[in-house]
């Protein structure tokens, strides 16, 4: 019963979503890279399973939609924050329609959801960061000034800054949360940049986890019901460095779960789920 | 050692000349020297009328009415700048005082005691609170004890004897520049705006007459003294009503000229708050805007609401409600918040409204009985905006889950959650940015927030900010220079119109005096530019109060809750909460004008001096009445744009005439204040908390400028450093005008350019100062006679308006503004960073804003580094047919400075508008003086074409009428 903004970090559902088979060749990608749709496939089945069986939340997997090579990234598509979802509209018109999947899912889940209807408004959760008192959106290829209104709008509650995202796909590209008041953030100079800028937006003051490798800074935090501090991180095979920094958290229960194949198509640990948290807060 | 030595210095002068037609009122006075006697000599003539009384110029108090009268006199006189400085002033009153007649000092002692006995009930009632008020404000006390027409001798005789050791540097030049001008100048304005706006006849009549007694300031402001004389005849006893916080009506007699705090207190005792510092009175102004009503000044002078209706509300949300002491000032605070949440202006989600508004009904209501409490039962309550059935079974469903909870837990729940909310406290105000997009400027306990839409944007904490000033309808930051930084910026707004600018500065200045420091500045340090309203928060900061709660030792008091209230008065029919009160301070209705938004790199001094020509006319046409506080505040009735041709100036240097409650207009002076609060950080905190180290000093300068065009207006400037940073000052200033301080500076040591704005350090170190000077100096000497080296202010724009002479510029000159001097001192001071703007409490310094070209290139040069060159000196000067005599011959008012040092070069920067009145014309004058010093070899030529270039783009109005090129060559040597 706590109040506002507490229980950051618990989680009870996720929402997540199939890869499609058209995801090998048609999804977008930066890099150009060749991905084996096989491995794609089982890096989504440990992922699930460590959702699943390993922290025991609840997981409903959507099917997946061949027309939609992107869909296996959730992330984008909705953004949910105590009992309410905001169903985005993906910055990529390929992705526009793997929305609607998600609002049923949500409404589903008997969240209060919320549509940006707005047709000058993109967004894709990748570029939302929560950190359990305010939101930051990154205002990227993907996501513009009006989707981060409509989201602020959405959540009264919270503070809604903006902050510009250069050199990455999403703002979460580089950073994410790794902790209560922590953020995880790479390297680069990007990423430093947009640490700066959020640092001087908040009025809360937020330790930082620098990591070597700006994927590496994607990371997935929960605080769950007798397991405590959770953190998803990268593998040591992807990013040696990076995690070594993460092993020094002595207080966390670490994960490391391989996102090497859809790393391939810019995906991050957090964009192949929406974490939800359905026990009443308040 | 000498960084500078193999330097080879480059001086650019840019002059332009700008022509605009201005009103023979040229010169800047300051008021407050002369209010005193303004004040002796208003009673005698306010006996036989009105419009005499109308002439005075200063006392803001008192001033308010007189001062459009006074204004146009005093402007008149102002051009004569020379003549009449402070010290005139002075004697003056001395004089006029000798021949009062003893009756008229009667009244006003009684007038005056009047109120002191009226606020010494309140005291015995809550004694701590009474007394440690008066601690806080001396200057209340010191009025009270005075009277009103005592009083403002008592300040202006401190602000003179301030004054006066500056000015001995200085010269007369400069008091009469500082005092009188600035008195001069709001009184034009307040003569012009009230003119537009012919709201009052009398106030016309008063400024017709004014006018006709131009020539001599003094007399013209001694003349406005009247007007107050006459207030306090009357004695008459106000009713005044109060919506408290639930929605009940508070009223209660005053005596007509009890000051704000006398009535808060009244309401305080009614409600049996002791915390009460948190809380304040507020009153609609003529355009719905929230004002706070000044505890320190009198009441009449600042509403103009002839029914006195205030609402009593919370000022500044406390971040933590949990530390307050009491429980009754929780409860207060969550009506507060009630009233936030229900009228919208603290917005949050469905389930906030259902939480929070199942706290309330805990409150009032106690548990839930299902019997008793059925769905209807919370029709009474708004919870949201728009409360919809949903919202309401909600909250019944969460009161259920509150069972046990008292009324005491309620509301502390309550507010620990509300207080997390982002909008928690945030005082919003509309803006616009550089684009004319609307924002929203969001003051808090934290800092400033800037908004757009919903969207945060940015965000300057109060430790981030160095200086807060306004002019016209623009609002100023100046920000420290962040770590890959070695400059400040300044950041500006566009607020709908002068007054809300001045309203963001004021809110700005309270909020970070209450949460930022340990105590407020002490109006008795503040000696230099005393004159006139000295604006700044005189109540307690969070931390007195915090101590003083501590010493609460009184059982809980008993207080009802609004629930029997709401019953009782829901049968009435009565309206259980005001909203319209709440409605933000923002002016919304009002058109904001182009916000500007300066990039970091931006240097002020260019804004400066472009904004006062442009923004004259817009803020000159927006206008309403301000709220008139003893100089501080300006009323300003809507008055109609200023004639372009005639008097721009004084358009723009808004006066505006009140309406009185009784009927009778008010001409309200307007008054630049200038208040400078140096917070001196040491790098070593004093004591454990960062805040003890601060040492906060005041000035307040009023000027009132006649002639000014577009500097008519009213600046101000609040300096603030946090603790923690490594800059040693952070001043606040509210500067009507910036010129006056340039003038300040220049007055001093007029010889010297660079010389420091001592006069308000009080130990200015003039051997550093004159050391960084001497290059500068010598450079300009041999050039370049007519350019003094000033160093201004950024944000201010001088105005030389009548007369050209030097001494008139020098009396423009109240304020040091040192950019130079400033700088050495920081690192005589052993200031880390580079460029400060140290100044000393009366001095105000205005950091120059280093283009971010410049400062990759710059080095920092120590002053004590600075090396004694032989050097070869080479002038090229380019000419245009224009130049010609208004410039070289003319005095000059240093308006803006910029010294940039960095590790090869030292690039200083000092630009000087001159304006001079000739003829119906007035020509505005900017030279801007650069120069270049470095060991390394320097492209002259690509940094003469970049300062021409730059030149161009900051005064795109301008011409470009001669450049001059100086070129030193060190022989080589080295001192040190």
């Amino acid at each position: 019963m706590a109040g506002l903004m507490s229980g950051f970090g618990c989680f009870t559902h996720a929402v997540m979503r199939a890869a499609p088979r058209s995801l090998a060749r048609d999804a977008l990608r930066s890099g150009g890279q060749e991905v084996d749709l096989l491995k794609v496939q089982e890096e989504h089945e440990e992922y699930a399973s460590v959702l699943k069986h390993r922290l025991g939340l609840e997981v409903l997997e959507l099917p997946a939609d061949e027309a939609m090579p992107d869909c296996v990234f959730v992330e984008d598509a909705a953004v949910v924050c105590g009992d309410t979802a905001l169903v985005s509209r993906p910055g990529a018109p390929s992705r526009r329609r793997e929305t609607e999947a998600m609002k049923s899912a949500l409404t589903e889940l008997g969240l209060n959801v919320v549509e940006m209807t707005d047709e000058s408004a993109t967004l894709e959760g990748g570029d939302v960061l929560f950190t359990g008192r305010e939101f930051f959106v990154g205002l990227s290829k993907r996501t513009n000034q009006r989707g981060a209104e409509i989201l602020a709008d959405t959540f009264k509650d919270y503070a809604v800054s903006t902050v510009p995202v250069q050199g990455a796909l999403h703002l979460k590209s580089f950073c994410s949360m790794a902790g209560p008041g922590l953020i995880a953030i790479g390297s680069s100079e990007a990423a430093q940049k947009a640490l700066k800028i959020m640092q001087q937006m908040s009025d809360h003051k937020y330790d930082k986890l620098t990591l070597p490798d700006d994927s590496a800074a994607n990371c997935i935090y929960m605080n769950l019901p007798g397991k405590g501090d959770v953190l998803l991180h990268c593998t040591p095979e992807e990013f040696p460095e990076s995690a070594k920094v993460f092993e020094k958290l002595k207080d966390h229960m670490l994960i490391p779960v391989t996102n090497q194949e859809k790393a391939k198509v810019d995906g991050g640990l957090t964009c192949c789920s929406v974490l939800i948290n359905k026990k009443k807060n308040i | 050692m000498a960084v500078l030595s193999s330097g080879r210095p480059l001086v650019l002068r840019v002059p332009g000349v700008m022509t605009t037609e201005v009103g023979s009122e040229t010169d800047v006075k300051k008021e407050p020297e002369k209010v005193p006697e303004v004040q002796q000599h208003t009673e005698q003539p306010d006996k036989p009328a009105d419009s005499t009384a109308s002439a005075s110029s200063d006392p803001p108090q008192e001033e308010s009415r007189s001062a459009e009268a006074g204004s146009d006199q005093e402007a008149t006189a102002s051009p004569e700048p020379s003549s009449p400085p402070a010290a005139g002033g002075q004697k003056k009153d001395k004089g006029i005082s000798r021949f009062l007649p003893p009756w008229l000092k009667r009244q006003k002692s009684q007038s005056q005691d009047k109120p002191g006995e009226s606020a010494a009930p309140p005291k015995q009632e809550s004694e701590e609170v009474v007394k440690e008020d008066q601690e806080e404000t001396s200057q209340p006390k010191e009025q009270e004890e005075d009277g009103g027409g005592a009083e403002h001798s008592e300040e202006v005789k401190e602000a003179r004897e301030e004054v006066q050791p500056e000015e001995k540097e200085k010269d007369e030049e400069k008091s009469i520049g500082s005092a009188d001008t600035q008195p001069v100048r709001e009184e034009k304005e307040g003569e012009s705006e009230v003119k537009e706006s012919d709201e009052k006849e009398e106030n016309e009549e008063e400024k017709k007459e004014e006018e006709e007694k131009e020539e001599q300031q003094v007399v013209q402001q001694e003349a406005s003294v009247p007007s107050t004389l006459k207030l306090n005849k009357k004695m008459k006893m106000v009713v005044c009503h109060v919506t408290l916080l639930d929605g009940s009506q508070f009223s209660c007699e005053v005596e007509k000229r009890a000051k704000g705090q006398y009535l808060f207190f009244q309401v305080c005792d009614h409600l049996n708050l002791l915390e009460k510092d948190y809380f304040g009175l507020s009153f609609k102004d003529n355009a719905e805007q929230r004002c706070w009503l000044d505890p320190t000044k009198e009441i009449k002078r600042q509403t103009r609401n002839s029914q006195w209706q205030f609402s009593f509300s919370v000022k500044f949300y406390p971040p933590d409600p949990s530390q307050l002491t009491e429980d009754i000032t929780r409860y207060l605070l969550c009506l507060q918040l009630r009233q936030d949440i229900a009228s919208g202006r603290l917005p949050c989600s469905f389930v906030t409204h259902a939480l929070l508004g199942s706290y309330t009904l805990q409150a009032e209501l106690g548990d839930h009985d299902p019997e008793e409490h059925r769905l209807d039962y919370i029709s009474d309550f708004q919870f949201a905006p728009n409360q919809t059935k949903e919202l309401e079974e909600k909250v019944v469903e969460l009161h259920k889950s509150h069972r046990g909870m008292t009324p005491a837990q309620a509301d502390a729940q309550f507010l620990e959650n509300a207080k997390k909310l982002s909008m928690y406290g945030v005082d919003l105000h509309h803006a616009k940015d550089s684009e004319g997009v609307d924002i929203m400027l969001g003051v808090c306990a934290n800092g400033l927030l800037i908004y757009k839409d919903r969207l945060r944007i940015n965000r300057f904490a109060w430790p981030k900010i160095l200086k807060i000033s306004y002019k016209r309808s623009n609002f100023y930051i100046k920000i420290r220079p962040g770590e890959a930084e070695q400059f400040e910026s300044t950041v500006g707004f566009k607020l709908p119109n002068h007054k809300a600018a001045k309203r963001v500065w004021k809110v700005c200045v309270e909020h970070h005096t209450f949460f930022r420091l340990v105590s407020p500045e002490q109006p008795t340090k503040t000696k230099f530019l005393t004159l006139g309203s000295k604006f700044r928060y005189s109540g307690r900061t969070q931390a007195q109060t915090r101590q003083a709660s501590s010493l609460i030792d009184r059982p809980a008091p008993y207080f009802q809750r609004t629930s029997s209230k709401r019953i009782s008065r829901s049968l009435d029919g009565a309206p259980v909460v005001n909203v319209s009160d709440y409605s933000q301070a923002a002016g919304a209705g009002e058109n904001g004008p182009a916000l500007e938004l300066n990039s970091d790199s931006k240097s002020p001094q260019v804004e400066v001096v472009e904004k006062p020509n442009a923004d004259a006319a817009t803020s000159i046409a927006s206008e309403t009445a301000f709220e008139t506080d003893d100089a501080s505040e300006r009323k300003v009735p809507q008055k109609s744009p200023p004639h372009p041709g005639t008097d721009s100036r004084d358009a723009s240097q808004s006066t505006e005439v009140k309406p009185e409650v009784n009927g009778q207009p008010e001409v309200v002076e307007v008054v630049e204040e200038t208040v400078v609060i140096e917070e001196v950080v040491k790098a070593k905190p004093k004591s454990p908390v960062p805040e003890a180290s601060f040492t906060i000093e005041t000035e307040v300068k009023e000027e009132r400028s006649l002639s000014s065009d577009s500097e008519s207006e009213e600046e101000a400037e609040y300096h603030a450093q946090p603790p923690s940073t490594s800059v040693s000052v952070q001043q606040i200033k509210e500067e009507p005008e910036e010129e006056q301080e340039a003038v300040l500076t220049q007055q001093a040591p007029p010889p010297a350019i660079e010389s420091q704005p001592s006069a308000e350090a009080a130990e200015p170190e003039p051997a550093a100062e004159e050391e960084k000077a001497a290059q500068p100096r010598e450079e300009e000497h041999t050039d370049e006679p007519p350019l003094t080296p000033d160093e201004a202010p950024n944000g201010h724009a001088p105005q030389h308006q009548a007369p050209p002479t030097p001494q008139t510029a020098a009396a423009e000159e109240e304020e040091p503004l040192i950019v130079n001097g400033s700088a050495s001192r920081l690192e005589t001071d052993h200031l880390p960073q580079v460029i400060c703007c140290s100044e000393p409490p009366v001095v105000k310094t205005e950091m120059v804003t280093i283009s971010d070209t410049f400062a990759a290139q710059k080095t920092e040069i120590s002053t004590k580094e600075v090396p004694i060159v032989h050097t070869e000196t080479k002038t090229i000067t380019y000419e245009a047919a224009q130049l010609d005599g208004n410039g070289d011959g003319e005095p000059g008012v240093l308006m803006t400075a910029q010294t940039i040092t960095s590790e090869s070069l030292c690039t200083t920067t000092t630009t000087h508008i001159t304006k001079t009145l000739k003829g119906g014309l007035s020509e505005t004058r900017i030279e801007k003086r650069i120069v270049i010093t470095g060991d390394s070899d320097i492209d002259h030529d690509q940094a003469l074409a970049q300062a021409i270039k730059e030149a161009k783009e900051q005064h795109p109005d301008m011409s470009v009428t001669r450049v001059v090129v100086h070129k030193e060559t060190e022989l080589a040597e080295d001192d040190d």
